[in-house]
């Protein structure tokens, strides 16, 4: 497992029936690309995060496949449709098997 | 390092590599788009892609797509050793067809964002983003 | 050291240079409510600039927004590690920082006035320097690494909570000795490109260092997230980074020298505000 990983994500707290919501999401992760050489001139293994998905109440808000391009700390934002009160689901899948999970629920007033 | 013939050598070889580095990749960019489209015809509207004209270092590139309606975008870095970036895919409860993330840029080139509309066509945005390199790489 | 006549071309180099800057008038806000002061009179002290600017105003739009919300600055993922450090029990004495500080929020003020005279240990500290006192004095527990992981986090947790104070460093008193030597290693020419700090950061601030916008080389941003390397980055190990593009030996992190420089550099932005952990290219 890469180290000190953690997953942050920003969602607001309530919504209205319908409303569309802006999600911010952060993991710490080196995204080791597979390009780079350590000292000795040996290329360090790729060790990276290759997918991310937001889910709310088992329905699928965005799925995204990550490559290396994406940066250290991954960060995405898109925008969410909030039908009912319910939770956001965020799951993180590492290339070492590792899954990060964060979830946030959303009260409908 | 001291600069020695051979290394000068190196270093001649090493830009000689860099300059056919362009046509290389954009060739397996170009395969990588047509394995995302089908060989399809791309047309232009309906998709936006928003990225810094000059970016201030190449490893942090803030980018935005947004195309109304689409069910996925795929994204390339058509300079970089691998163009592929990354692929949203929209679900239902998507609010719209957009999203921003930072990428890593190897150097100036073109950023490429496609979407797969639900009628199976294909629109394209794409932008040069210059990447500097620092004043003296402190 | 310097003329008029040369602080004169500098002034009009950085007018045309300012001309092509959009973000010249930016104003930093921090997550809507902590207001940054970016730009300010220079400190008495200072006798070749009139006002003093953050190195944030020199950056692009989009590396100025990376500062303006805590979500989005990734270096605030560090802030959270070290608030678990802040309360781990460590060292023989069975102390976290927190059994004698209580809440990181009670440092508030302390970044500000970094790096100042200790009058116990009768040497003018670094925040680094004081995080490891504690850590061998009080705590029985092992040295951080100067500038290393560890250590780095702290640095921007405890600047963290006095974003938007002022800077404050004393100059006077004891630490005057220090503070000159610092001055006198910021106007020396180092390396064989014989360069001193003031050559790009007071004389040709404004001006573009190949496609990099020169900043005036101020440090209340430090701890920084630099984009070029995706982590935080310690003002000293800047330093070295400045001194060893000059082709120089450089001192070492923690050395004597550079905390007089750091010193030195730290009262160039008084009046300013402390805004670490900052995000830079």
């Amino acid at each position: 497992m890469a180290e000190n990983v953690k997953p942050r994500v920003r969602v607001p707290r309530d919504a209205t029936a319908g409303e569309e919501i802006t999600i911010k999401t952060l993991i710490s992760h080196p995204m080791e690309s597979g390009q780079r050489k350590d000292g000795d001139g040996n290329v360090i293994p790729r060790s990276i995060i290759n997918r991310f998905t937001c889910t709310f109440n088992g329905e699928t808000v965005i799925d995204v496949t990550l490559e290396p391009a994406i940066s250290t700390n991954p960060y995405f934002e898109f925008q969410a449709i909030v039908p009912e009160t319910g939770t956001f689901e965020f799951t993180w899948y590492d290339d070492d098997g590792d899954v990060y999970t964060d979830s946030k629920e959303i009260t409908v007033g | 390092m001291k600069l020695t013939r051979r290394h000068t050598l190196m270093m001649a070889v090493g830009s000689a590599v860099a300059a056919f580095m362009p046509v290389r990749a954009f060739a397996a960019v170009e395969e990588e788009i047509a394995a995302f489209t089908g060989g399809a015809e791309v047309g232009s509207d309906g998709i936006t892609l928003i990225a810094p004209e000059i970016a201030e270092n190449g490893n942090t590139v803030p980018i935005e797509v947004d195309a109304p309606g689409a069910e996925a975008i795929i994204v390339f870095a058509a300079g970089n050793p691998t163009p592929s970036v990354a692929t949203f895919t929209f679900g239902a409860l998507a609010a719209s067809q957009s999203a921003a993330t930072r990428i890593r840029l190897a150097g100036t080139q073109d950023v490429i964002a496609i979407a797969r509309m639900p009628d199976g066509s294909f629109v394209q945005a794409s932008q040069e983003v210059k990447v500097t390199i620092g004043g003296c790489g402190g | 050291m310097k003329t008029v006549l040369r602080g004169g071309i500098a002034g009009v180099a950085l007018c045309a240079a300012f001309a092509v800057q959009a973000d010249e008038e930016a104003n930093l806000v921090v997550n809507e409510e902590i207001e940054i002061t970016v730009r300010t009179d220079a400190p008495e002290h200072l006798e070749n600039l009139s006002t003093i600017y953050s190195g944030w105003v020199f950056r692009s739009s989009e590396t100025q927004a990376l500062q303006m919300d805590d979500f989005e600055n990734p270096g605030m993922i560090f802030v959270d590690d070290a608030i678990e450090a802040w309360n781990t029990v460590e060292g023989s004495a069975g102390e976290s920082c927190a059994s004698c500080h209580g809440a990181p929020e009670e440092m508030a003020g302390v970044r500000a006035v970094y790096p100042k005279w200790n009058e116990e240990a009768e040497e003018v500290r670094t925040i680094a320097t004081q995080v490891n006192g504690c850590r061998t004095e009080r705590m029985g527990a092992e040295e951080w690494k100067y500038d290393g992981g560890d250590m780095l986090n702290m640095e921007a947790l405890l600047a963290s909570v006095s974003r938007g104070m002022t800077i404050d460093v004393a100059i006077d008193g004891p630490a005057q000795s220090t503070w000159e030597k610092g001055r006198d290693i910021y106007y020396t020419r180092f390396g064989q490109l014989d360069l001193s700090c003031a050559n790009c950061h007071e004389d040709n601030y404004g001006n573009n260092i190949r496609a990099d916008h020169l900043s005036q080389g101020q440090i209340n941003g430090f701890p920084t997230y630099r984009l070029k390397n995706a982590k935080l980055n310690g003002v000293q190990s800047r330093f070295r980074g400045c001194i060893r593009d000059t082709r120089a030996e450089t001192y070492s992190v923690g050395a004597e020298e550079m905390i007089a420089l750091e010193l030195y550099v730290a009262s160039r932005g008084n009046g300013l505000s402390v805004e670490g952990p900052a995000v830079r290219n």
